[in-house]
């Protein structure tokens, strides 16, 4: 019998009725992730020993006869910039290879209320920076659907570990579209939940007012139920919403009868390959078999959004990166004689890559002395521009629908030696960052073989709609069943 | 928008990171260029506009006033490279007289 093949719930559900046991779970996913992770390479650390102690701890629950939650014994497998106490957090950086956090990410220690078992820690780009995980400073993650392409990043170990079924479930973070843009590049649903939806406490911080975690698994339906699970008011973060949180699972309901779709056409442009604009225009038409309408709307300055973006997120990793100076945290480069100045400058200029240093440079310029209202203050007043667009779109429309990415995935080292035209990659997703909106991506069809993102924007703090909609798309198509070759194999 | 050599050792003095001369020729080629592509933002008129920092008004977020227990002196230290009678250890910072 395998289990690599069920969703969460599928398996959350085998477990409660005691038709298998956590330790079987964790047992035959564990030798999945080492019969496939030599080419996926998902994972920063994986962790056998204390996936099965807690898979065993688990089972003396559940044959005590107690409800261990709705994830009990679920897989998970977590971004490495979400904190694990006692467990190493690298952020697939130098400067942080051997940071071992002395206390939990709320995010997990939600998972852990609610039964899951973290088997593992999932590659990225360095502090989230980056469109590929080529930029993760100890090796790149290859794409399930042709190992010799990216994943998409930054969250690449999270998307690539859900399509290869390493786990059925992986969180990630989201500043420009880390969750979306690889979920899209891997076949697996991806949601950026609304800005303060989520706790940021223990998130290793990229662009603070940018960053939110989410979700990734390989069905709407169990998307929702990671989000029930990490969503919610924590007062370690003052951006956290204190709202009441709505049953997302019952949002699940189908029905998208009279439901407002806008197509804003300039998402459809910049850069976004036909075979892709197509894919996604005949997921519009599908949602309209389904029962809802089109309504066109115009995005004037959404364009402006990466300019915007390549300016607030920037600034604020150059303060939020400051603290890794050698002092604190682990690495520390100096010689005999060297001032407090230049072990910092040493320190830095070897535990951080190319990229990160880069971002690190444009923040620190366009923060500086004489250049602030130029630069980041005219962004942040931008941010406002792209938000009120958001909010006339959203006069004449429930959600509207773009494309995630704009091309497919594409070969490792592609564009890498061009940080510019990586960055292309994140167009369609990044105004939803600066507006603070939330979004998902879910499978909309193939190009050659590589998987394709829908992506659909919502209100603020109407996750709920988003995921009605996708899952009325995704129980209207067949993309969410196919599988990578990889796995395909392995079954045969 | 080109930056002169003398403004690119500013800007890696400020971050502190310590440059090699190929590493100081190449961020000056690659900021230039995205300093250039955020002249773009110029089409903008943003006189009046209020910039965003959250989507919500979430404002002032405090707590009330009272004790809370945070992390102990040890685990606070534990990867710290350097430290010494349970403080961070750093170079002299102070040059002595």
């Amino acid at each position: 019998m395998s289990f690599i093949e069920l969703t969460a719930h599928q398996l959350a559900a085998q477990i409660k009725s005691k038709r298998v046991s956590c330790r079987e779970v964790a047992d035959e996913f564990l030798h999945h992730i080492e019969a496939v992770e030599n080419d996926v390479k998902a994972f920063v650390t994986v962790l056998p020993e204390e996936a099965r102690r807690r898979a065993d701890a688990l089972d003396r629950r559940v044959a005590s006869g107690e409800d261990i939650g709705p994830l009990g014994g679920v897989p998970v497998g977590v971004k490495d910039l979400l904190c694990t106490r006692g467990i190493r957090t690298t952020c697939s950086s130098k400067i942080l290879e051997n940071f071992v956090p002395p206390y939990d990410a709320h995010v997990v220690e939600r998972l852990t209320a609610e039964g899951a078992v973290i088997i593992g820690k999932l590659n990225m780009d360095e502090f989230a920076m980056g469109s590929s995980t080529e930029n993760s400073a100890f090796f790149p993650t290859h794409n399930p659907w042709d190992l010799s392409r990216v994943p998409g990043g930054s969250s690449g170990g999270s998307t690539a570990s859900v399509a290869a079924r390493e786990v059925p479930l992986s969180l990630g973070s989201d500043t420009g579209g880390s969750i979306r843009q690889p979920a899209a590049y891997c076949g697996c649903v991806g949601i950026k939940p609304t800005y303060g939806l989520v706790s940021r406490y223990g998130l290793i911080a990229f662009a603070s007012s940018l960053d939110q975690i989410g979700p990734i698994a390989n069905t709407v339906q169990d998307a929702a139920l990671l989000l029930q699970t990490i969503a919610g008011h924590d007062r370690r973060d003052s951006t956290s919403i204190n709202r009441p949180l709505p049953d997302y699972l019952a949002a699940l309901n189908g029905d998208i009868k009279g439901l407002r779709i806008g197509v804003p056409k300039e998402f459809y442009g910049q850069g976004v390959e036909g075979y892709v604009n197509d894919a996604v225009r005949v997921a519009v038409d599908k949602l309209c078999e389904l029962g809802a309408e089109i309504v066109e709307v115009s995005m004037p300055t959404a364009e402006y959004g990466l300019a915007a973006y390549y300016i607030v997120a920037p600034s604020e990793a150059s303060s939020n990166l400051a603290r890794y100076d050698g002092v604190q945290y682990g690495l520390r480069v100096a010689e005999a004689g060297d001032d407090i100045v230049a072990m910092y400058s040493k320190t830095r200029a070897a535990g951080f890559g190319h990229e990160v240093q880069h971002r690190i440079m444009i923040g620190t310029h366009a923060l500086s002395s004489g250049f602030y209202d130029a630069y980041y203050a005219k962004a942040q007043k931008v941010r406002t521009l792209i938000r009120q667009d958001f909010e006339r779109a959203f006069e004449k429309c429930d959600v509207l629908a773009t494309p995630t990415a704009p091309t497919v995935a594409f070969p490792i080292g592609e564009k890498s030696a061009d940080p510019f035209a990586m960055k292309l990659a994140d167009v369609c997703t990044i105004p939803v960052n600066m507006a603070g909106l939330p979004a998902i991506s879910v499978p909309c069809g193939f190009h050659e073989n590589l998987p394709m993102g829908l992506q659909l924007i919502g209100k603020v703090l109407d996750e709920s709609t988003l995921l009605r909609a996708a899952h009325a798309y995704e129980q209207a198509t067949e993309w969410h069943k196919q599988r990578p070759q990889l796995v395909k194999k392995l079954k045969d | 928008m080109g930056l002169t050599p003398a403004e690119i050792d500013h800007i890696a003095l400020l971050a502190r990171l310590e440059l090699s001369a190929p590493e100081r020729e190449r961020a000056a080629t690659e900021l230039s260029q995205i300093l250039g592509y955020f002249e773009k933002l110029k089409e903008l008129n943003t006189d009046d506009v209020e910039p965003t920092e959250h989507v919500l008004p979430v404002v002032n977020v405090l707590r009330a006033d009272v004790q809370r227990s945070g992390l102990a002196r040890e685990a606070a230290l534990q990867n710290a490279p350097e430290q010494a009678d349970g403080m961070f250890q750093v170079p002299r910072v102070v040059e002595a007289e």
